[in-house]
């Protein structure tokens, strides 16, 4: 199991459109995906997940990845994140 | 005729809102409230038939979501319908889905009851979020979960909307407008919601009337009622009486006539009976304008608000949809051009930053927090640019204050063009860059900051805010918002003699320019084009085709000698009696 913690750096926060990228991103992948923040823990493959979490630029994000892919699924979701989600 | 401040004082069957879309219409109410639907939680027996159930009832779902993400993307724009794209995969959801047929096989109960209790978990959190975009974003999911419901329970759902009808509502999600687009509605009303919300944009772009923020216009309204639309000043009457509709079917005949009157102007110039030729120009909030323009006979756009675009899909917009935005804009108008001005947001503004300033007017707005978030600028920058490839893009920079705040602007500009080049994007090299001037230092320094710049336009909403020391939302101060104050007519007049010495193009774009009182004027102060909302074209085309610009010259210098406001209106409203020039603003 890898685990990571992330910043968002987008002045908007994880949006709408972020969020949904993430979820296509870690559907690609075999490997279990969790985020958790504030005391939410949510599955990272589950859009309706990822838009109840309402994370403004500077909040901290606890990614968890298990499985055969988990490194490959954990550098491009930390990248996307800590790239600021391309828009940067 | 009775004016409407009369009529208002005699009445109590109206309501107040803010006018969100202009224009005047009467019709019937269509009270749209939200079907409270009933959910039936009793036990079940053939739990595999239900889990079928559910999964068409999904199916059908997405089929109705895809049509209308269809419909959204043709009417709105991509960038506006990808909100639909979110609510799609929510159907698709695997854990969602996986926890509801789970919970089916389980618990033995009506598949309905399911989706209501999961779903309504996820909304339960966001309503919890202490951010408001969360609480907008629940009541995105409860259209998904009504959705599914429905059709769980394979009912129809909203079939009978009368056509052409005037939609009241609490609020409206973006499904729920497109629905109203398709059965034609006349107008809307609306509880909550502001300028920016999705009624107000999408009646402002269908040419509707609006009123919206009314608080409670959908309790006080019931189906059927007899309304009167005035979206000029943000009034619905309830069930108006005889003097009322007789009064508002005269105005809306008069307005009628006259726009007929002005339609015929369409083509002809905005030029003075002894031929001085004044660009007159459009300011767009929302894309969906872009028609009215059209229709309204303007010579292109001379003021893009690009800040609406973060207002409209709540979030800044990423560099391929800034292109998709301008591009689309600049075709349209083509050959005229449009120019663009760079996001104008200060932390009252906009809601990504959440700044806590003692004095958010004069703190970081427009071009200071460009400047600070130079990624920001950056992307707009070059989405700008790269719009520019048929030459008719100008670029604009707001609150400017300092030539530092110019020089280094111009700086970035020339960074990104050296960017586009190296990447082999096409761009316009000689792109018109041009600044707002609002702040008083910037309209005293005019001739020197004109210098480093291709055009100079003036705001007047800010500056004379800025110049009177006084906030126009404030009612104890608003009456000090004197437009035609003599300070305001002669920092004018020094903005347009000092911008021209250093040869550049002077325009205004401020609402001072749509009052056709100030037409004459600002022509006789020699302003070389004027930018004003699409619907004030006409009567401002008009004025302008009735004025003599050696008589309206001679009237600025007249003003100029005046020390005050009361002074110089009257001074100009004898010119338009002297002269026999109408005013349309008059009647509304």
């Amino acid at each position: 199991m890898i685990e990571t913690t992330v910043k968002i750096i987008n002045k908007a926060g994880l949006h709408t459109r972020p969020a949904a990228t993430i979820v296509k991103i870690a559907s690609k992948y075999k490997s279990e995906f969790f985020i958790s923040k504030d005391g939410l823990h949510i599955n990272g493959k589950s859009i309706i997940g990822v838009m109840t979490l309402a994370a403004e630029m500077g909040s901290e994000l606890h990614l968890s990845f298990e499985g055969v892919d988990e490194q490959q699924m954990n550098n491009e979701i930390c990248g996307y994140i800590q790239g600021g989600f391309d828009e940067l | 005729m009775k004016g409407l401040k009369e009529i208002l004082k005699h009445s109590a069957n109206y309501l107040t809102g803010i006018a969100a879309a202009p224009g005047l219409t009467i019709g019937n109410a269509y009270v749209f409230a939200k079907e409270v639907l009933q959910i039936n939680n009793s036990e079940i027996t053939e739990v595999d038939e239900a889990v079928t159930l559910f999964h068409e009832a999904l199916e059908k779902s997405q089929k109705e979501l895809r049509k209308i993400f269809g419909f959204a993307k043709e009417k709105m724009g991509e960038a506006r319908a990808a909100i639909f794209e979110a609510h799609l995969m929510i159907l698709d959801d695997p854990v969602l889905i996986g926890n509801i047929t789970e919970r089916i096989k389980k618990e033995k109960k009506f598949p309905e009851f399911i989706v209501d209790d999961e779903i309504s978990k996820y909304q339960q959190l966001m309503f919890g979020a202490s951010e408001h975009y969360m609480k907008e974003r629940a009541l995105d999911i409860e259209d998904i979960k009504n959705r599914i419901i429905r059709n769980l329970q394979k009912k129809r759902w909203q079939s009978k909307i009368p056509l052409e009808a005037i939609v009241v509502s609490g609020n409206l999600t973006p499904a729920d407008t497109i629905l109203f687009i398709k059965s034609s509605a006349v107008g809307y009303i609306t509880d909550h919601g502001g300028l920016t919300s999705h009624a107000a944009i999408i009646a402002r772009s269908l040419n509707l009337p609006a009123v919206v923020g009314t608080h409670n216009a959908s309790e006080k309204i019931i189906d059927g009622d007899l309304l009167v639309i005035d979206g000029f000043h943000g009034i619905v009457f309830i069930n108006p009486d005889e003097h009322q509709i007789k009064y508002f079917t005269e105005k809306i005949k008069h307005l009628f006539e006259i726009n007929e009157e002005l339609q015929g102007l369409k083509d002809k110039p905005a030029e003075t009976l002894d031929g001085r030729k004044i660009n007159l120009l459009a300011n767009v909030d929302v894309s969906g304008e872009i028609d009215l323009v059209i229709t309204k006979g303007a010579k292109g756009i001379g003021l893009f608000r690009t800040e609406q675009i973060i207002e409209e899909i709540g979030e800044f917009p990423d560099e391929e949809e800034q292109v998709k935005i301008y591009s689309k804009l600049a075709d349209r108008i083509y050959p005229e051009s449009i120019t663009i001005r760079a996001f104008d947001i200060g932390g009252d503004k906009v809601r990504q930053f959440d700044l806590q300033e003692a004095n958010p007017f004069l703190g970081l707005r427009g071009v200071r927090l460009l400047l600070e978030n130079e990624s920001l600028f950056r992307i707009q920058i070059r989405a700008v640019l790269r719009a520019s490839i048929h030459k008719n893009v100008n670029f604009m920079i707001p609150m400017v204050s300092t030539l530092q705040e110019i020089k280094k602007t111009k700086l970035l500009i020339d960074e990104c063009k050296a960017e586009l080049h190296n990447e082999k994007i096409p761009f316009d090299k000689h792109l018109k860059v041009g600044i707002m001037i609002e702040v008083p230092s910037a309209a005293v320094m005019s001739r020197e900051y004109a210098a480093e710049v291709d055009f100079l336009s003036i705001g007047t909403n800010d500056l004379i805010q800025y110049l009177m020391a006084v906030d126009r939302g404030n009612d104890y101060v608003s009456d000090l918002y004197q437009e035609f104050h003599p300070s305001v007519i002669r920092t004018l007049s020094h903005i347009v003699i000092e911008g021209k010495k250093s040869k550049v193009m002077v325009s205004i774009c401020g609402e001072m320019a749509a009052d056709t009182l100030a037409v004459p004027l600002l022509v006789g102060l020699g302003l070389d084009s004027l930018s004003v909302s699409p619907s004030a074209i006409p009567s401002v085309k008009r004025t302008i085709r009735a004025l003599d610009y050696s008589k309206a010259k001679k009237l600025a210098e007249e003003c100029l000698n005046l020390s005050s406001e009361e002074e110089i209106i009257k001074t100009i409203e004898k010119f338009f009696k002297d002269n026999l020039i109408q005013r349309t603003r008059n009647i509304l």
